[in-house]
């Protein structure tokens, strides 16, 4: 039956017309491409092909540098953009042929919080409730609810004007939250916080993940995605370049690490062949030419070996220590480049080369 | 944190159709009421400046300009209102351009909304602001001796015909706001473009006072046909003023209800598209 007819007189309810494929994941993307056409340029793709399926109740971290994609995945998903080629599905639900079914239960975060100045914080989460078609003693009550959950009482009304970034996002947040979506997108969701608010935002964010909602998350920060997120996807170029716990990803680097802080970078050569010798990948030196790093299987021993053939050299060191694998080792080690976590990050990214993060 | 606990499904009210439209409009309303109340420029340019083009125009051109059979108070009052109605319809495009770069449309572009719903609410907001003028405007004029000849009714329409044209406006302008994406673009589009439109018309001068191609132009001119209205409506046409040739001035309150019919046929399918297109550029 058309679905124009059908939509006379029964209103789709949430779960009717949603295809449950066993094999079909909650989140599913399959060869997503999205090109910006910029002029007198080739076309830039910001998706080149993106594969993502994301379990029901689980958290992905969409990780990468500034320019990856992960703002245009994100705008796929919550039906802003239409990618030029492939499809994405929420629930079974084709997210580009049926918006209509999928904004009802999503929520939306974006990188910059979108809350109209002029209103309070109340005012502001009161109307986005309307616009879910709370009635509107309901609507009072969970905007309310939020404000008091997010700790914005003293602010709620006073227009977000005069609100600090943190509690704009917050406000944000609580926006995106307003009708308990089953799939909430936040996209960069700690980017330009201070530490202490974006500790305060990863703490709302690990109780909405407690109570069952599927979150997807962009970050540019390691540790962000290290410790919110069940799974995580490294994005680079527009396309998925690893998939896994953040322990499967530090595995692929190599299980331990020998560390060294050399005080004279003159030594650097010396210690890079020790390491060389006693590691079991290629060691690596740091931008300033002192510390120095190698992978190893037997970590403590070749650690023991390691600093008794360099004392015997004599060389001086600052430290000299083990450590397991970071992100950052995980992300230089798969695209060749550091993660852009530096203050060249804040810049929108349409004023950077590539337009479309 | 058991206050932001999942839903119970029935919690979520579900209705569809016109009631959605209505509460959707209604929401979205209320958002551009209050920013009406709280910035200032809007405050400002709905009431204060109103009343100082009544005061420029009457007392400083009055001595010059020399309408026959009429006061040039009252001849220029049809222009003012037209003119300030026209210039209260660019809130919509800096509204719509601002949305859009600060990622509010993105956040209403997620909620299970339809399209129509927030250029409803914009342009609703502009009908409110232009109102709010209307009434100053009407005040001010009374007070420095600007009448209303004919009837009641007649004076009346000719305030709907004037709001309803804000109105149409207010759609073209809310499309070039989300064209535009730049909130100062649109602002200085509106001094560049609109300060021709109605000076290039009857609302200041008669327009044969007009040369030539200017003339024409203003003949023509949609805003011509509404002023024309306006001061046939409020009883404000110079008694000595010649039989009008083209027909948007001999006919023209026809001619500004079928200008007002384009803008908004066109103007209203192409904005709510646009909107289900546009995202801010991040």
């Amino acid at each position: 039956m058309p679905r124009f007819y059908r939509a006379l007189w029964a209103p789709l309810s949430m779960s009717e017309g949603r295809v449950t494929v066993e094999d079909m994941a909650f989140i599913e993307a399959r060869g997503l491409v999205k090109r910006y056409h910029v002029r007198k340029a080739p076309p830039v793709e910001a998706l080149a092909g993106v594969d993502l399926s994301v379990e029901q109740g689980t958290v992905r971290a969409l990780l990468g540098p500034n320019g990856a994609g992960k703002t245009t995945a994100v705008k796929v998903f919550t039906t802003l953009l239409v990618p030029d080629e492939g499809t994405a599905t929420i629930g079974g639900v084709d997210v580009v042929r049926r918006g209509d079914e999928v904004r009802p239960i999503i929520g939306v975060s974006g990188q910059y919080a979108a809350v109209d100045e002029d209103l309070t914080g109340f005012e502001n989460l009161d109307m986005v409730g309307r616009l879910y078609h709370f009635p509107a003693r309901e609507s009072r009550r969970r905007a309310h609810e939020l404000i008091e959950a997010f700790e914005l009482s003293e602010a709620q009304n006073r227009p977000v004007k005069g609100f600090s970034g943190g509690m704009r996002r917050r406000i944000d947040l609580a926006g995106a939250i307003f009708s308990k979506p089953e799939v909430l997108f936040l996209d960069e969701p700690t980017t330009g916080l201070d530490p202490r608010s974006r500790i305060g935002m990863w703490e709302i964010i690990q109780g909405l993940v407690s109570e069952g909602t599927t979150v997807f998350l962009t970050t540019q920060y390691l540790e962000e995605a290290d410790r919110l997120a069940d799974a995580i996807s490294v994005i680079d170029g527009g396309r998925v370049i690893a998939e896994g716990t953040a322990d499967e990803l530090k595995a692929q680097v190599g299980g331990q690490q020998i560390e060294l802080t050399v005080v004279d970078p003159g030594d650097a050569e010396l210690v890079l062949a020790v390491l060389a010798r006693h590691g079991a990948s290629e060691p690596r030196t740091s931008d300033d030419g002192r510390t120095l790093t190698v992978g190893v299987t037997e970590g403590p021993r070749a650690l023991e070996s390691t600093l008794a053939e360099l004392n015997a050299a004599g060389v001086r060191m600052h430290d000299a220590g083990m450590r397991r694998p970071t992100l950052d080792d995980v992300f230089l080690r798969l695209t060749g480049h550091m993660a852009e976590t530096d203050a060249a990050a804040d810049q929108p990214a349409h004023e950077r080369a590539g337009a479309g993060s | 944190m058991t206050t932001i606990a999942r839903p119970a499904a029935s919690a979520l009210r579900r209705p569809s159709g016109l009631s959605t439209w209505y509460t959707d409009g209604w929401a979205t309303t209320k958002r551009n009421l209050i920013k009406i109340k709280r910035v200032p420029d809007v405050l400002v340019f709905t009431t204060l400046q109103p009343i100082m083009f009544v005061l420029l125009f009457t007392y400083v051109y009055e001595g010059v300009i020399d309408i026959p059979g009429i006061s040039y108070t009252e001849f220029i009052m049809a222009g003012i209102f037209a003119q300030t109605i026209v210039f209260g319809s660019t809130w919509s495009g800096s509204a719509m351009a601002q949305d859009l770069k600060n990622g509010i449309i993105d956040r209403f572009r997620t909620l299970p909304i339809s399209h129509s719903a927030v250029l409803i609410g914009r342009t609703n907001g502009d009908l409110v602001i232009n109102s709010l003028s209307m009434v100053v405007m009407i005040v001010t004029g009374l007070v420095v001796g600007w009448r209303i000849t004919t009837s009641l009714w007649e004076g009346l329409a000719g305030v709907a015909l004037l709001l309803l044209f804000g109105y149409a406006f207010s759609w073209v302008m809310a499309f070039l706001g989300m064209s535009v994406r730049s909130p100062e673009v649109i602002n200085n589009a509106a001094f560049i473009i609109l300060f021709p439109l109605t000076f290039l018309s009857n609302a200041f001068v008669p327009a044969d006072t007009l040369p030539e191609p200017l003339q024409t132009f203003a003949e023509y001119n949609p805003v011509s046909a509404l002023v024309q209205s306006a001061r046939e409506l409020f009883g404000n046409v110079p008694p000595g003023m010649p039989e009008p040739e083209v027909w948007p001035q001999q006919y023209p309150i026809a001619a500004t209800l079928i200008g007002i019919a384009l803008m908004l046929i066109v103007f209203v399918p192409l904005s709510i598209r646009k909107f289900g297109r546009v995202s801010t550029r991040s």
